[in-house]
């Protein structure tokens, strides 16, 4: 019953054979071990899940990983390499996360919101951020660290 | 600075600084290692059937078909656990009732046994080699469901004529229980000049961390030791409470293991049926077993919040002065008792209800009732916020039959700044705090003066806009044991810590509190830095796994710092009492002679010392050193048993417009002055607030866990049940008064839990200000959109007064 994918994640090609069934998210954490991307809900609601599929955020648990065939996915593991990125250096500056939990999706999701709204107001964050929930830190910090990261990115880094 | 203030706090670094945390780092590159990202070698997978009924008789359970499906290991039922002797889970905590009789404690299985008693209660566990398989195996059990009539709200559970869940709770009742001099609260009530009254619900909420739970079980065949993988506050007491009640495991052949746990606010802290069946599970398949939670799952089996019905009725003289309070409340504890459930609407509630009042007599009478729902246990402030929002919504009303400002008759009743120990007459000792002040500086920057301008404003704009002013006291760092345990408490809440200094210098800090999102990797560390004058990066701090960590209590009732911050700052002292005999030795000078200050041991007087690292590794691999009086190694442990409560306390602010056409809620601004005794780091504090906040703004304006009549959940997934989204809630505005607590170290009181108290009944007053103009009408939480548009509908707009400007 399995089938063959094959994609790029994280700059790397990768090829499994998977249950029709297998949703993006499961392929990411339990065959590539790819475990920074989360699953907080089953509905679709929560975005902890968010990874980039051909450079647009998506919730991984609302895809199968059969839809990704040959797609390009960036998950949060792959957003920077030794140094963080700036929304990600910008959300520890501002103490954007308490848990941790939510914080890739997070991530995730406001860089793709800087790459179409290079600067945002606190009113865009706050309407992008609807697919994403935080039980932490009421979103204050986050809507300060993504300013901020939005600021730092500064339409140099691709994301 | 308190009296026993150690002298290694006089150095000041670290503390009180915003230090990044140094979590963060594995938190965005996405190398947290929360539960669900563990896995084991040879690991099979749990599901749990869990009733789809509310309350119905298990009169046979099949598991042929299921056990032939394809990848299963192994199905238990409850009468499997029965027949292997697995005992119930336990109550931590035992209420005896008005009567003097111990509260009504049926047993709670780890997997059902003759009857459901709520949608979720666990029936059978499967354990496949993959999870899929053992959901789709699950479907294949054929359960014998006697369906029963449910009791689902607690106020109707009590009356004659109910569904009985147990047979030896009459009524449903758990408990009638009462504090207070009720012939004192009578007499008053018999000649006040003023009564205010209040009918109110207090909604049931569900704290929705955003990591669903997560159990692995893995047993050692070689050595037979078992260990746990949980996501939980508190390990240690998962280890006690499992270990020696339900699965009869010695303490040194059990290991508890809470990694990074994505948030908790309460609903972690219990011991669950999870984890005893994957932990006993492993050794009976001899593989290890794995469970997680999806969120639906998480809906019908984390304990919930709240769930309070309430009259309260409030005595004055003629100036608006309070004479006594008596308060009634019916509490649903759920199906089964959660581990501290009981205390909750007794010892954490009804001793909270002076408030920051002076009210010379108060009575309050809770009867705590059984119902076919999901246990309730403390939630984010856990009876704190039960019972700030009865009083401050009662003063709100007290204010309107005084016709007085609401600002102004909550002075007229404070505690005054100067009597301090403050008993109040529901036995508590408040030791400090100055609540003139915080109330003074949220009004100040909520710009109380202006207020009705805007009101005005926003009327012209179709807005009915208002303001809710809200006191609150908390009492945190649970728990001083002797008060603890006369309360109900069945073991003390010390807390521990063991500073390890290493050879060169650097420290590992193992502490008996649980971070899951309150930065103690950084703010403990904070500790240690200022402590022993070393950099916040040469510290390390270990928690959650009992394997390293001598013992603890864990985290929850904003009592790490408190409790677990004042282990610490004992066993510095002992780290730097030792040091400085090994730096007498060393600078053959007398031990009373040395002084350590800024992580350096030197001769008073002199320029002769010697630096914290040189001793460290002195007192490791020494050459010189006092071996006939001082044993080699720097490694000490303290526990901490806290003198009494904390109380933070504080002033929250709410401003609000209601749009009349939606009924839609936006929140203009949000103020909270907040007494939180010292800081340590303000950055993570503020954050705390926040967090807080949305939680208590979430319980005002968004969230309710519904049942329907046959005790289904009807707001059971994201989709229904209404997160606070980021566009729900605007920036905050937070500033800090600070009034030491007298009686621990640091003189720190906890911050916790203080926006999920305060900001209740701030947006409620809010709310019901803004509808002034329509009548005195009664809200109960949530104030969702729909209410209010149906209240605003049902009243003329002709009692509008903006209306004609219009």
């Amino acid at each position: 019953m399995s089938a063959p994918v094959s994609m790029t994640v994280n700059g790397r090609k990768v090829t499994a054979n998977v249950e029709p069934r297998t949703l993006l998210v499961q392929y990411l954490r339990d065959q590539l071990g790819l475990t920074g991307t989360h699953v907080g809900c089953d509905t679709s609601q929560c975005g902890a899940c968010l990874v980039h599929v051909d450079g647009k955020s998506v919730k991984s648990c609302t895809m199968l990983v059969a839809q990704a065939e040959g797609a390009e996915i960036l998950t949060i593991e792959g957003l920077s390499s030794g140094e963080l990125h700036p929304m990600q250096a910008a959300f520890k500056e501002h103490h954007g996360l308490q848990c941790g939990f939510c914080t890739p999706g997070m991530v995730m999701s406001a860089v793709d919101l800087v790459k179409q709204n290079p600067a945002p107001t606190e009113h865009d964050i706050r309407d992008w951020l609807e697919g994403n929930i935080c039980r932490c830190t009421g979103y204050h910090n986050i809507v300060k660290a993504v300013e901020a990261g939005a600021k730092a990115m500064g339409g140099s880094h691709a994301g | 600075m308190p009296d026993d203030a150690p002298a290694a706090l006089s150095n000041g670094g670290g503390i009180g600084a915003s230090v990044r945390r140094k979590e963060d780092f594995r938190f965005l590159t996405g190398q947290g290692h929360f539960t669900d990202d563990l896995n084991r070698p040879g690991q099979t997978h749990a599901y749990l059937l869990r009733s789809p009924h509310a309350h119905a008789r298990l009169d046979a359970i099949d598991t042929t078909r299921a056990l032939a499906a394809p990848g299963v290991v192994a199905i238990f039922t409850g009468a499997d656990l029965a027949a292997a002797g697995v005992g119930g889970l336990p109550c931590g905590w035992l209420i005896t009732d008005k009567h003097g009789k111990p509260m009504v404690e049926p047993p709670h299985p780890v997997l059902a046994q003759g009857k459901v008693r709520h949608v979720g209660d666990p029936v059978a566990v499967v354990i496949a080699e993959s999870r899929d398989e053992a959901q789709d195996a699950a479907e294949l059990i054929d359960v014998s469901y006697g369906v029963l009539p449910a009791a689902v709200e607690a106020t109707d559970a009590i009356k004659p004529g109910a569904a009985q869940l147990f047979d030896e709770a009459p009524a449903n009742t758990c408990y009638e229980w009462e504090i207070g001099d009720k012939s004192a609260v009578d007499a008053a009530f018999a000649k006040a000049k003023l009564v205010a009254k209040l009918d109110l619900i207090n909604n049931r909420l569900v704290a929705n961390p955003m990591e669903p739970r997560a159990a692995i079980g893995e047993y050692d065949t070689g050595s037979g030791d078992y260990t746990l993988y949980t996501t939980s506050q508190n390990p240690h007491v998962i280890r006690l409470l499992m270990g020696a009640f339900v699965l009869h495991l010695p303490e040194h052949k059990l290991r508890v293991v809470a990694p990074d746990v994505g948030g908790g606010f309460g609903s972690k802290i219990y011991h669950y049926a999870e984890e005893a069946i994957v932990t006993w599970a492993s050794a009976k398949v001899k593989r290890p077993v794995k469970w997680t939670s999806d969120r639906s799952e998480a809906f019908i089996s984390d304990a919930q919040g709240r769930d309070h019905a309430s009259h309260a009725e409030l005595a004055m003289d003629e100036n608006g002065k309070f004479l006594a309070l008596r308060v009634d409340t019916v509490a649903n504890m759920g199906a089964y008792l959660s581990t501290f459930a009981p205390a909750i609407p007794t010892i954490l509630y009804a001793t909270l209800l002076a408030g920051t009042y002076t009210t010379p007599a108060i009575h309050v009478a809770v009867r705590a009732v059984f119902t076919n729902t999901v246990p309730v246990d403390a939630y984010r402030g856990a009876g704190r916020p039960e019972a700030t929002y009865l009083l401050e919504r009662l003063v709100d009303v007290a204010a309107r039959v005084a016709k007085l400002d609401p600002a102004e008759i909550r002075r007229r009743n404070f505690i005054p700044t100067d009597a301090y120990p403050y008993q109040t007459p529901v036995a508590l000792q408040y030791d400090s705090g100055d609540y003139f002040k915080t109330l003074e500086m949220a009004l100040k920057t909520a710009d109380r003066d202006g207020f009705e301008a805007r009101r005005a404003d926003a009327a012209t704009r179709g807005k009915l806009r208002g303001m809710g002013i809200a006191t609150y006291i908390e009492a945190c760092g649970i728990a001083p044991s002797a008060v603890a345990g006369a309360l109900g408490a069945r073991a003390g809440l010390y807390e521990t810590a063991e500073v390890r200094v290493h050879p060169t210098g650097s420290v590992t800090l193992f502490t008996g509190t649980h971070s899951h999102g309150q930065g103690h990797e950084t703010t403990m560390a904070q500790l240690v830095a200022s402590g022993l004058g070393v950099s916040v990066d040469q510290v390390e701090v270990v928690h959650g796994d009992t394997s390293k960590i001598p013992f603890g209590m864990g985290t929850y009732g904003s009592r790490s710092l408190a409790v677990g911050g004042s282990a610490v700052m004992k066993a510095i002292d002992k780290v730097v009492a030792k040091g400085r005999k090994i730096a007498a030795h060393l600078l053959e000078a007398a031990e009373a002679d040395v002084e350590f200050s800024d992580g350096t041991f030197r001769v008073s007087g002199t320029d002769r010392s010697k630096s914290f690292a040189e001793i460290a590794f002195t007192a490791y691999v020494p050459h010189n050193y006092p071996i006939d009086t001082v044993e080699p190694g720097l490694d000490e442990t303290a526990f901490y048993d806290p003198k009494n409560f904390t109380y933070p306390s504080g002033a929250h602010v709410a401003e609000i417009e209601i749009d009349r056409e939606t009924g839609v809620v936006e929140i203009v601004k949000f103020t909270a002055a907040d007494d939180f005794g010292r800081i340590i780091n303000p950055m993570i504090v503020e954050g705390q607030v926040h967090g807080g906040l949305a939680q208590g703004i979430g319980q005002a304006l968004y969230e309710s866990a519904i049942y329907d009549k046959d005790g289904q959940l009807l707001t059971g997934s994201f989709m229904d049940y209404c997160m606070p989204r980021a566009a729900n809630l605007p920036m905050f505005d937070v500033a800090t008064n600070v009034t030491l607590c007298t009686h621990n170290p640091l003189g720190v009181k906890g911050c916790g839990e203080a926006g999920a108290i305060g900001a209740p009944a701030a947006i409620m007053n809010a709310v019901a200000d803004a509808l002034s103009p329509l009548g005195d009408i009664r809200v109960d939480m949530p104030a969702t959109a729909a209410k209010l548009w149906h209240i605003i509908q049902s009243h003329p707009a002709t009692h509008i007064p903006a209306q004609a400007a219009e």
